[in-house]
């Protein structure tokens, strides 16, 4: 039996290396999702564990704020305690340290030196810190004008000793004489971040405040273990202080960064996924019309004594080798995945050095993977095979028993029914879980893989009703062969169908996203100007500073964005000031009263007073990140508004609580009869000092808002293009094998006079179809998907439905042109048949 | 009879029947309605031991079906059925899959190999699947009687007709079954190729000591029998010992006046 099955798969090799391709894109999309994440995290560790510290006292935070970009800010310390903890027995050395994100690069071009997301670190210089830095030519900075840069910044912006740098930093912009350059760590990877040192005084006045640190780093005296040192540290110092030995330290950040790009690996999986999903179609389409085409081979086995197991083994076997196979070919493949996003961060700023990272657990998952879902796919038809009866050898009609429908039907009607009610009762009910929207969704898509043979037969004989008329017999011939078995049509066309619901589904719900956002920023906000930053950082008050004293201008508003504790709950929210929260805010207040928060006061969304039971009046316990506890009065709530976040406190606040002093948003009012262009003019004058920071009127601030939209769609975009890809991996299969079963078929065609081109149209045509039909199912499903989500995601800001029918229409149209792309080259294999051979042909 | 045989241990338990394979009233019906046909009506047949035995009959008459019902490859409507002592009405699936393995050799008119394997292969196959050691004396002796030998290594796409229906022969015989089914073996031959397998049948009969059930429409083919069963309308309505074309052709035109199957 094993025979058999060796020289089976040896003599399909076409047929396998099409459905091995399905196997081996799922694979070498989570293959690449790991070993990329692999290699982002050694890079990390190793960068994190370059510092040589062998203990690290910093400032306690009172928790850990979460969704903070770029992490939150380091709290100070006051200098004196490195001297108390140079006192404890068994520290060799105490060395305080100023770090900080926040200070970037400019480069010659003007332009601030990507960093890919990572941060433009700020530093102070002290070889006994215990950084981890070292010096590679030049001298250490001495003077306030004085500043030694990371190689890799150097080389990258072709900075050199004795050149001037022009620095941003979270006060003034900064000019500066560079003196030398450093080395990080070993490998002197910062994985994308600049590393800039001032000399330590210039670096606690620009990053902290005089005469403090942010952390103490502690080397131990001979003899002393880590763990030890630490815990002598902790007992003598007080409270609110952190100590943590190298090993924990490091295990946290990195633990703090996974978390941060944890998202890139969810969009990898879910690529991954939507390749395994669509490719067991292809794996179940394939083995299918194996069988199918075997039966007489599989039926002389069962006469010659072959038991059903072992029938069903030999089939099942088939599809152990191809997923082996596809999944080595996959793994390989995920390698050039992972150096493909490699390349691809490095291209924006996120560097990641040395080789890539196979971990067992990546070889593991990518052959459990493969197998897994090849076999699965490969079960129902292995089981269908091992049901040919012995007879069917010696008859000549041969065809395969095609079990009735009825059963299929009934079970897709009753899933259909099902989940068109959990569909509706989720969205039409208020407190309805999403799960139910998602379970219905899923249970509809199921309904129509289901259903679809049913399905075929009239989509089928309604769209191929033109093709006779005007492409004569090539068109009949068309429609009929994809009349002809609608079960295998069904197949194919699954595979497009689930990659066009997912396409049209996540358009409808980025583009709703996009149409909420776009009125939700305009109807909340009411600003002639507003000036922020692209890279999502926080820039120095001076501006506004500056901007109130413009000619032209009326008022000018800020609001910052912080990490609070409310209730016991970390929540990011605004602290505006009075001009924001009366003038530029416009909320839909509920309860209480609106406009500015006065000192004492908060103002909550409906949702989050809702989740908490709060009334006006009451009082809210809101601690910040540095411990500061402060008791608020709840003034008011407001209709959620995504744009304004949860809750709103005084600036002022905010600042006590540990919140940074930098602007996030700055709005500026126009005074009556004041020229807009003047005072943008001026505005975009003060604004040149810092090229982070841009004015933009309300419709480029909308479309700014709009900019992570605008990624979702791009990721979508993506999908689409490999959904598409395997779908006509889908296609291309089915017509080959199709084509070859006809193959007796096509030469009497020839025979009796069909031409080439007759011949290879024919094909075409019925690719096109199943692919429209595949299309059409799939853009009903995503519509209905789509909009059920959207309508579940109400609460969450997306509140408008829009449907993006330019897009669902080119999406139709690109689902025709995969017919003819899939079809061209079993038509072209089909047209070449020599006549005679292909009328000799058995079976 | 051949000592080979007599002394073998692993093909299937013999029994001391002298009969290889039988059955009563075998009725074998098919459709229903306008489109009922009774292929075999109540039919009652013994297939001796050792002995090479012709079915013949008009086109129709329901030889295929009755070897199909014997050889447990088709269930019957009703009646019994037995290989050796194995009764075959009422065994599972598993149970036939087995016997048909073990105990029985067949032979089809055409589509009798699979094509990715080569001859030898083929020949093997019903022992590999069975996971039985190929008895290798057995076997060349077998091989040799077909006169495959410098063949073996061949696809079925490289061999003639002839040598393909004589793989098959050799591939029914190669487990030493109780009893070969061949159904119109030569039917699809040339007389030449046709006779060279309708020699190995009757040799593996008369000196392998096998016992052999032929369905053919040919005289000449039944001519190599030791007995020919005449089948009409699923009933058999006649039989002839020690046959020769001659006489069977005047039995067959007795059967069908419009003459010939
Ligand atoms: N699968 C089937 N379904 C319906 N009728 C059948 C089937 N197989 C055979 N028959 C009918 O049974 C009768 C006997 O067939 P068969 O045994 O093949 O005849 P023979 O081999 O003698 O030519 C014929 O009338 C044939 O039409
Ligand atoms: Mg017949």
């Amino acid at each position: 039996m094993r025979r058999v099955v060796w020289r089976n798969l040896l003599a399909h090799k076409v047929r396998l290396a099409l459905s091995g391709l399905a196997v081996v894109l799922g694979v070498a999309f989570v293959a690449g999702t790991l070993v990329f994440t692999d290699t982002l995290e050694r890079t990390f560790t190793a960068l994190f564990e370059s510092t040589t510290a062998d203990v690290d006292v910093s400032a306690e935070r009172a928790f850990e704020p979460t969704g903070a970009p770029g992490g939150a800010p380091p709290q100070p310390l006051d200098a004196a305690l490195a001297g108390q903890i140079a006192a404890v027995d068994g520290v060799a050395s105490a060395t305080g340290y100023v770090q900080s994100p926040g200070v970037y690069v400019i480069g010659p071009d003007g332009k601030v030196v990507a960093t890919g997301g990572a941060p433009g670190i700020g530093t102070g210089w002290d070889p006994a810190e215990g950084l981890g830095m070292t010096l590679t030519a030049g001298r250490a900075p001495a003077a306030r004008d004085e500043v030694v840069l990371d190689e890799a910044t150097a080389e990258r912006t072709g900075y050199g000793i004795g050149d001037t740098v022009e620095l941003l930093t979270p006060g003034p912009r900064l000019s500066a004489t560079v003196v030398g350059t450093l080395r990080f760590g070993e490998s002197g990877g910062l994985a994308g971040a600049s590393l800039v040192a001032f000399d330590t005084a210039t670096a606690q006045e620009l990053l902290a405040a005089p005469g403090t640190f942010h952390g103490v780093s502690v080397q131990a005296a001979d003899g002393v273990g880590r763990e030890e040192l630490a815990e002598r540290v902790d007992a003598a110092l007080g409270e609110g202080l952190a100590v943590a030995t190298r090993e924990e330290a490091s295990e946290k950040r990195t633990e703090q960064l996974a978390e941060s790009l944890g998202f890139i690996d969810v969009f990898l999986l879910v690529f991954a996924g939507i390749a395994l999903f669509v490719g067991s179609f292809i794996i179940l389409n394939t083995f299918s019309m194996l069988v199918a085409q075997r039966t007489r081979e599989l039926a002389l086995l069962r006469a010659l004594g072959a038991s059903r197991r072992q029938v069903t083994g030999s089939v099942l076997a088939e599809a152990l080798v191809l997923a082996v196979l596809g999944s080595t070919a996959g793994l390989l493949l995920g390698l050039a995945v992972a150096a493909g996003l490699r390349w691809a961060f490095g291209r924006v700023g996120l560097t990641l050095d040395g080789s890539l990272v196979v971990a067992p657990r990546t070889v593991v998952a990518a052959y459990a993977v493969g197998v897994l879902v090849t076999v699965l796919a490969a079960y129902l038809p292995a089981r269908r095979a091992a049901k040919v009866p012995p007879v069917a050898a010696l008859r000549d009609d041969h065809a395969m028993p095609d079990g009735s429908l009825r059963r299929r039907t009934r079970a897709g009607a009753v899933l259909g029914v099902a989940g068109g009610t959990a569909l509706v009762a989720g969205t039409a009910l208020d407190d309805a879980p999403a799960t139910l929207v998602l379970l219905g969704s899923l249970a509809l898509v199921v309904a129509a893989i289901a259903l679809s043979p049913v399905l075929a037969r009239p989509f089928l004989r309604v769209a191929g009703a033109a093709l006779p008329r005007i492409w004569g017999p090539a068109g009949r011939l068309a429609r009929e062969n994809a009349l002809r078995n609608p079960r295998r049509t069904a197949a194919t066309a699954s595979a497009l169908m689930v990659g066009v619901a997912l396409v049209t589904g996540f358009s409808i719900i980025g583009q709703s996203a996009n149409a909420s956002i776009g009125s939700a920023v305009a109807e909340r906000m009411r600003s002639d100007f507003i000036v922020s930053s692209a890279v999502t950082q926080p820039f120095s008050p001076q501006v506004a500073e500056e901007v109130r004293g413009l000619d032209g201008v009326a008022s000018v508003g800020v609001a910052r964005l912080g990490f609070v504790e409310l209730d016991g709950e970390p929540t990011m929210l605004f602290g505006v000031d009075e001009t924001t929260g009366d003038d530029v805010f416009a909320l839909d207040v509920i309860a209480g009263q609106g406009g500015a928060p006065a000192d004492g006061q908060l103002l909550v969304d409906a949702d989050l007073a809702r989740d908490r039971g709060w009334e006006v009046g009451e009082t809210v316990a809101v601690r910040g990140v540095n411990g500061e506890q402060r008791e608020l009065e709840l003034r008011g709530i407001y209709e959620t508004a995504p744009s304004v976040g949860p809750a709103l406190l005084p600036l002022a606040t905010l600042g006590e609580l540990g919140g940074e002093p930098l602007d996030r948003w700055v709005f500026v009012q126009l005074a009556e009869g004041a020229g807009a262009g003047a005072v943008r003019e001026a505005v975009e004058a003060v604004v040149a000092d810092h090229p982070i920071v841009s004015v933009k009127d309300m419709g480029e601030f909308v479309q700014e808002q709009q900019g992570q939209v605008a990624q979702l769609l791009m990721i979508i975009n993506a999908m689409l293009v490999l959904s598409v890809l395997i779908a006509v991996l889908g296609i291309v299969n089915t017509l080959a094998l199709s084509v070859l079963e006809r193959t007796r078929e096509v030469g009497l065609l020839r025979a009796v006079g069909m031409a080439r081109r007759q011949l290879r149209r024919t094909i075409r045509l019925e690719a096109v179809l199943i692919a429209l039909f595949g299309a059409v199912l799939g853009l009903g499903l995503g519509l209905v998907f789509g909009v059920g989500l959207v309508s579940v995601l109400d609460g969450q800001g997306i509140d408008e439905l829009a449907v993006p029918g330019g897009r669902l229409a080119v999406l139709l149209a690109v689902s025709a042109l995969v017919g003819v792309l899939a079809a061209a080259w079993p038509a072209h294999r089909a047209s070449r048949m020599p006549v005679l051979r292909a009328l000799a042909t058995a079976q | 009879m051949n000592p080979v045989q007599e002394t073998s241990t692993t093909g299937p338990a013999r029994t001391a029947s002298a009969v290889a394979a039988r059955a009563e009233s075998l009725t074998k019906v098919y459709g229903r309605g306008e489109a009922r046909v009774v292929a075999l009506d109540a039919v009652d047949v013994a297939f001796p031991r050792g002995a090479f035995t012709a079915i013949m009959g008009p086109s129709g008459s329901g030889k295929s079906t009755l070897m199909h019902c014997m050889a447990g490859l088709d269930a019957a409507t009703s009646g019994r059925a037995w290989i050796g002592d194995v009764e075959l009405s009422g065994l599972g699936d598993a149970r036939l899959t087995a016997l048909r393995r073990d105990s029985v050799g067949f032979v089809f008119q055409s589509f009798n190999l699979l094509p990715t394997l080569t001859a030898a292969e083929n020949i093997t196959l019903p022992l590999d699947l069975a996971g039985r050691r190929v008895e290798q004396e057995w076997l060349d002796t077998v091989i040799d009687a077909v006169g495959l030998q410098g063949r073996l290594s061949h696809r079925p796409s490289e061999l003639s007709g002839g040598q393909q229906q004589r793989v098959a022969c050799a591939r029914a015989l190669a487990g030493r079954p109780e009893i070969v089914f061949a159904d119109e073996p030569t039917g699809n031959l040339d007389s030449r190729s046709g006779a060279d397998v309708l020699r190995f049948l009757r040799s593996s009969v008369r000196e392998m000591g096998q016992t052999v059930v032929m369905v053919t429409h040919d005289p000449v083919a039944a001519s190599y029998a030791d007995e020919v069963l005449f089948l009409a309308d699923g009933r058999v309505v006649d039989s002839l010992a020690a046959p020769s074309a001659d006489g069977v052709l005047e039995r067959m035109k007795a059967l069908d006046p419009r003459g010939g199957a």
